[in-house]
């Protein structure tokens, strides 16, 4: 009996001493690299206010909030503002508009990169294919200002070259800035020409990293320029296009406010008016800040489920995923 | 797979790259074109940019819009904020991700994977426009320049591969010079950063164009037109054609409100046109490191 008593005391003594030592070895560290702990702190604080309280200040989203009564002494309303959001005429409008602008990015501008860096890669001369991507990243380094500024005095009615050679071409002058049915092709069409050639070197990176063995192997197989292209080039660079479909996927409903808010004016919003420049129109200009939060976060939670489960199917088809 | 030809000589095959090699060369000459035109016509005078739809070379030189541009006191204001923004605010993105990145760096430091949890979810989810914005109404940086630089100040994607190139250094190195009595911060300002110098030149460029480029945060947190960046002000002129020209013109004297757009658009692009050279090299590199270890 005692006998066993005297080694549960020890036991009970033995942790106590190994948690003892443990804190010791811990504080030991802790002072060893405080200098570490003394340059994260800027950092720390950076996130701390600009990403994690605004993650918090999405409560307000559930508040009637008043800027002069804060967080604390807002009211609290549950759920109205979404059911108001869901329930206000535009919301449909709005809905659509963002989501056709998503897809037509999705079909006409993802694979865009893509194709352009097999027919980049297909060029043997490297000082040609040099020069070509010389140029075609440019424009990804202007502004979306200057870019918008560039649009408006290509295609103003009052002047503007394309304008005018259509009408020297006997056509008539399209007000292709304020007009419904040019909206959306000219975002296309300005986010191809801005990014399309950027968008090339992730892929070119993947290209540049295939074994040039396997051609040579392929081509001693007997497999044509289009077997080659389908069974090295294209599997070399497939996780690529899924990692960034997969993130693409996650701003569905996000259509990047910059260039939709240049591109706005009164005759085009009926079809330019999306969830990112609405929630700037009611939050920034009008200071309906509750509503506002609730229609960004209805958007960014609408991203986060479309990463994680497009991220799971691609997880499901054999793919690395990015989580 | 009709193509079974052992070379490149098949008939495809030679159609194929003569429509590749030309494709490609219509398409890079498409990239630079506009901004030729919009070269070209900051030259030109509004008469000759109203009677030819496009060219490259003007008939008649005139240097007039840059004149005007030149006497615009809020042109010059608005090129004086954009240039310390982008000076000033690139040291304090840099001092701010490098103070992060290294600490991060080393595995062993305690509560390392949590931080780096919280960042990467910050990636996918956010409190997005008006929570941020409210923040920093909260933290009294209307109409400041800080904040144009402040809720910017890390890019976590930044972050994460400047931190992976800082796990990639030789810890021999880091550890040898603690042994010979320095500290942390001796050690990254004396180690480190001379070793990583062409990251941080990629990642300088990085956040310089960012910050010369922003147009967001002006107008977001910009209320006062006298501290308007140059992004603003070319929106301004060109979209909206809101005048900024000198008040001491001749009463009868109709400036060139064409090329003045043009020559304003040619100042903001400029500064980029000029270290292009060195925004290709570093940047592509900065992308493959990206694509390699994020």
């Amino acid at each position: 009996m005692s006998n066993e008593v005297v080694t549960a005391t020890n036991v009970k003594n033995g942790i106590q001493s190994s948690k003892k030592y443990k804190r010791e070895v811990l504080m030991r560290k802790l002072k060893k690299d405080k200098w570490l702990y003394v340059l994260l702190i800027p950092g720390v604080l950076y996130y701390l206010l600009f990403h994690i309280a605004p993650m918090w200040g999405i409560v307000i989203a559930f508040q009637n909030y008043s800027p002069f009564l804060g967080v604390s002494g807002s009211e609290w309303i549950g759920f109205k503002n979404f059911t108001d959001f869901f329930q206000n005429p535009d919301f449909v409008r709005l809905f659509v508009n963002t989501l056709v602008l998503s897809l037509l990015s999705i079909v006409f501008y993802f694979p865009a990169p893509i194709l352009i860096s097999l027919m980049l890669n297909e060029i043997r001369r490297e000082l040609y294919k040099k020069v070509i991507q010389t140029f075609v990243y440019i424009p990804h380094f202007v502004s979306m200002v200057v870019v918008a500024s560039i649009t408006y005095i290509l295609l103003n009615t009052e002047g503007g070259p394309i304008n005018t050679l259509i009408m020297n071409f006997g056509g008539a002058k399209i007000n292709f800035l304020g007009s419904v049915t040019w909206f959306r092709p000219l975002i296309i069409i300005q986010t191809i020409w801005k990014e399309c050639g950027w968008g090339t070197i992730i892929f070119l990176a993947a290209l540049s990293s295939v074994d040039a063995e396997q051609y040579e192997a392929a081509i001693v197989d007997g497999a044509g320029r289009f077997r080659q292209l389908w069974h090295i080039t294209l599997p070399a660079i497939r996780s690529t296009i899924v990692i960034l479909l997969i993130m693409r996927m996650g701003s569905v409903l996000s259509n990047g406010f910059e260039q939709i808010f240049l591109m706005t004016n009164s005759l085009n919003r009926t079809v330019a008016d999306v969830f990112d420049t609405y929630v700037y129109t009611l939050g920034v200009t009008q200071g309906a800040f509750s509503y506002s939060t609730a229609v960004g976060l209805f958007k960014s939670l609408i991203g986060l489920i479309l990463i994680l489960s497009t991220d799971k199917i691609a997880k499901k088809c054999g793919e690395s995923g990015l989580f | 797979m009709n193509i079974k030809s052992k070379n490149n000589n098949s008939v495809a095959g030679v159609v194929f790259d003569g429509f590749n090699y030309v494709f490609l060369a219509l398409y890079g000459t498409l990239s630079l074109l506009p901004f030729l035109y919009i070269l070209a016509a900051s030259f030109a005078s509004d008469a000759e940019i109203a009677a030819r739809p496009f060219f490259i070379f003007p008939h008649k030189i005139t240097t007039e819009a840059y004149g005007l541009v030149m006497k615009s006191a809020v042109l010059y204001r608005s090129l004086g904020v954009s240039v310390f923004v982008t000076l000033f605010g690139t040291l304090i993105c840099l001092f701010f991700t490098i103070t992060f990145a290294y600490p991060l760096s080393k595995k062993n430091l305690i509560g390392r994977n949590f931080i780096l949890n919280v960042i990467i979810f910050t990636m996918v989810f956010g409190g997005g426009m008006i929570p941020t914005y409210i923040m920093v109404r909260n933290l009294h940086l209307i109409n400041s320049y800080w904040a144009l630089i402040l809720p910017g100040a890390i890019n976590t994607t930044n972050l994460i591969i400047i931190k992976s190139y800082f796990q990639s250094l030789p810890a021999e190195l880091m550890e040898s010079s603690m042994i010979d009595g320095c500290t942390e911060m001796q050690t990254l300002w004396r180690i480190v950063l001379p070793l990583s110098k062409p990251i941080i030149a990629t990642f300088g460029l990085f956040y310089a164009v960012g910050h010369w480029n922003n147009f967001f945060s002006a107008l977001l947190y910009m209320n006062d037109p006298e501290k308007w960046p140059l992004q603003v002000i070319l929106r301004q002129i060109v979209m909206l054609s809101q005048g900024t020209l000198a008040t001491d013109l001749p009463a009868n004297y109709v400036p060139p409100a064409e090329s003045l757009k043009m020559a304003t658009i040619v100042v903001s692009v400029v500064p980029i046109m000029m270290i292009y050279p060195f925004l290709q090299k570093y940047f592509a590199k900065g992308v493959m490191i990206g694509a390699v270890k994020g």
